[in-house]
């Protein structure tokens, strides 16, 4: 039997939704019919709106979708006109004041506490600056990620940023593929670094080299059903498919529409096309896009460059990228390192400028949750340096600063189980004020996420934080579930969860005592990951240790009892009412 | 009078007639000799995976773990509240819960 899900989405769904969403922002929030809501929350999804939680009823998630974190000159002092005017609710939050924006780590843009009412002057907004929320969530294409620096990056073996314009303009808001079992995410990488994290997408095109026609050739291999959710994380697997760049979006059309023909629509939970392939396996998936999906000779997979990945890795060069770097015109990207992603609406505008000043007026983001200031020539960038919002958002961090990412957590999002972004920033800061990495190491990647969705990409950090429960002294108290040694590259290994339900206001303590038990019994000039690799889990779990310190958490109760877990008041008795039309 | 029951955002939480009642996150202390062998389960829901009625009661599939022992699983029925008159209340917190066996 079909979900409901899917129910609804058969009646209205894509482009369309979009006549209905204005029609409610008109008429007020109350128009929604109350036996509706459901439906209509799920379809809004599709243009990038997603209701925030319990407590919070009646303002809504904003995504906006920038393809490859791409913010064309002008766009980001939009985005930050856009968070100051609009992403200001009833909550302040301590650390990060009134209005922000966050950077996710697939590239894209989110706003809190918007209300439908404004919608459509933000749509009007966006979209007069070439921005847009279509297919933000929802099941379609996503935001197509890959190297923010496509086109720029002195390391690259082919330019994507081509490839996934034509991708993003073929595929949003097409009719054919905008109604698909579940989400379908894609990844486009041109570099030999890996930043596209291709390995962890739905569908991943990766740059590899193949002789055609007695030429050597640089275009995609291809690979499908990567995904990290719901403890059934699974690597994309080669299809054993190469394609030129020219029909990139043939080949993934076909995907697409394989998907959407074969993906399960009864069970969301074994939706993703992860679970086609673990049921089909590559070899049928290929035959199937060959047989019933392309009208071509499909090319097997082409020489790949996959022994050069470096970004996730933990080990080597250019883990990210943070710091300064060349590009192929012979100017300079800058990466700005922005703690757990979240930048207060001012700092958005003061950067608009600063990019504007030092650079192209170009910015982008990557899957750290960073953003990256462009094609800065060699004698602007001591003056780009030495303006005061480096200071913040740090293209030098220290290494615990630079290796935080977190998820959205129970401040705003449904499925969490503890507090992510603010606890994180506290745990990094502690953490640079009290440990000590081995002087070789100038990265340490530490993500937290709020449940197993593992939208922070926990599997892939030195060190993985997931939201748990435990009970300390009788009492119900947040907790983290602690796993070690994940990573991408050439060998991605997903990190393994060693030490279970550590009380929240003892994990800094833990991750000091690791730390100080790997700088004590490493190798020489071995990485944490290494140092994982060659232990047990009992001898991983006897590192981790965990003990009280002189962190002190002010959020150990159950942050989802709250209707905003900053608020004085913060009982669900004193949620505010959906904000009144104005 | 019909009660609309759903599962909605990935199993984050139950509808009840279009407004969200019961919510993941929650510790839940079950009877549930199936799930895990403590005498109480201590159960963090973290998705829910089906809800249903018996009755006027209110009962739910979840995902979860034992906070006490480790174990994680899919429990069988769990109440989780009452409807009567089509308006919806939510069992206490703090109550036991019996697991029913699917029959
Ligand atoms: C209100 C906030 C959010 C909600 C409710 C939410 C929901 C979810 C859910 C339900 C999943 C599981 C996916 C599945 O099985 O299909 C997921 C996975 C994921 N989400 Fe989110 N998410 C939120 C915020 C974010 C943010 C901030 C980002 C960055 C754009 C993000 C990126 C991801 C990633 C990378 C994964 C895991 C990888 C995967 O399985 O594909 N999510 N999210
Ligand atoms: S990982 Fe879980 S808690 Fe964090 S944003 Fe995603 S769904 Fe929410």
């Amino acid at each position: 039997m079909p979900t409901d899900v899917e129910n609804w989405k058969s009646e209205v769904y894509g482009n369309e939704i979009r006549d209905h969403l204005f029609e409610f922002a008109e008429q007020g929030f109350d128009s929604i019919p109350d036996d509706e809501r459901d439906a209509w929350f799920e379809r809004f999804k599709w243009w990038g709106l997603y209701h925030q939680r319990n407590g919070q009823e009646g303002y809504f998630m904003m995504r906006i979708g920038t393809p490859n974190g791409v913010l064309e000159p002008g766009q980001l002092r939009t985005v930050g006109e856009i968070a100051d005017e609009y992403a200001r609710g009833p909550g302040t939050n301590p650390i990060f004041g009134d209005a922000y924006a966050d950077f996710t780590t697939r590239q894209s843009i989110q706003l809190h506490w918007i209300e439908l009412s404004d919608v459509p002057a933000i749509f009007e907004k966006l979209e007069e600056n070439g921005l847009s929320t279509q297919q933000a969530c929802g099941d379609s294409w996503r935001n197509i990620v890959g190297n923010p620096v496509a086109g720029k990056d002195a390391q690259e073996v082919i330019d994507a940023w081509p490839v996934i314009r034509e991708l993003n303009e073929t595929f949003k808001g097409n009719d054919d593929h905008s109604n698909l079992p579940r989400k379908w995410k894609v990844s486009v990488t041109g570099s030999a670094d890996g930043s596209g994290q291709g390995d962890i997408n739905d569908l991943a095109f990766e740059p590899a080299y193949k002789e055609v026609d007695g030429e050597e050739v640089v275009g995609f291999n291809v690979r499908v059903g990567g995904g990290l959710s719901r403890n059934e994380p699974r690597l994309a697997r080669d299809i054993d498919v190469w394609v030129s760049p020219e029909r990139v979006s043939d080949v993934a059309g076909g995907l697409s529409a394989l998907f959407r023909d074969n993906g399960d629509r009864e069970d969301r939970y074994n939706a993703r096309i992860k679970f086609l392939v673990d049921e089909w396996g590559a070899e049928k998936v290929r035959d199937t896009l060959q047989e019933e999906y392309v009208d071509f000779e499909l090319h097997t997979a082409g020489r790949d460059v996959r022994e050069e990945y470096t970004y996730n890795t933990g080990a080597g060069e250019r883990n990210d990228l943070v710091g300064i770097h060349d590009q192929k015109d012979g100017t300079n990207f800058v990466g700005l390192n922005v703690l757990v992603g979240r930048m207060g609406a001012e700092d958005v505008l003061e950067l608009a400028d600063v990019a504007d000043e030092y650079g192209s007026g170009e910015v982008r983001l990557s899957q750290r949750q960073n953003v990256i200031v462009t094609d800065v020539p060699d004698d602007e960038l001591d003056n780009l340096l030495d303006e005061p919002i480096l200071e913040h958002y740090s293209p030098s961090p220290s290494p615990f600063m630079r290796g935080s990412v977190a998820c959205t957590g129970t401040e705003y999002c449904s499925l969490s189980i503890v507090e992510t972004k603010n606890r994180q920033v506290r745990y990094a800061r502690w953490l640079k004020e009290n440990v000590e990495l081995p002087e070789d190491l100038d990265q340490f990647h530490i993500h937290l996420s709020g449940c197993t969705a593992s939208c922070a990409q926990p599997q892939i950090a030195d060190v993985s934080l997931r939201g748990m429960k435990t009970r300390k002294d009788g009492d119900p108290v947040e907790a983290l579930d602690v796993g070690l040694g994940g990573g991408l590259g050439e060998n991605p290994q997903f990190a393994r969860w060693v030490t279970q339900r550590v009380p929240v206001d003892e994990v800094p303590g833990a991750i000091a005592n690791l730390v100080e038990s790997f700088a004590d019994e490493r190798d020489e000039g071995e990485s944490f990951r290494a140092f994982v690799a060659r232990h047990d889990e009992d001898e991983l779990d006897a590192f981790v240790d965990p003990e009280e310190t002189d962190y002190e958490d002010p959020m150990m109760h159950n942050t989802k009892r709250t209707w905003y877990p900053y608020a004085e008041n913060d009982s669900m008795e004193d949620a505010p009412s959906p904000p009144a039309d104005d | 009078m019909t009660t609309r029951l759903r599962v909605l955002d990935d199993g984050a939480w139950i509808s009840v007639n279009d407004a969200r009642e019961v919510r993941v996150s929650e510790l839940w202390r079950l009877d549930a000799p199936d799930l895990c062998e403590c005498t109480l389960t201590d159960l963090v829901v973290e998705n829910f995976q089906t809800v249903g009625v018996d009755g006027s009661t209110v009962e739910a599939r979840v995902y979860g773990q034992c906070i006490a022992c480790g174990e994680t699983g899919i429990t069988d029925w769990v109440p989780i509240g009452r409807v009567r008159g089509g308006e919806f209340t939510e069992l206490d917190r703090g109550a036991v819960r019996r697991v029913r066996r699917e029959a």
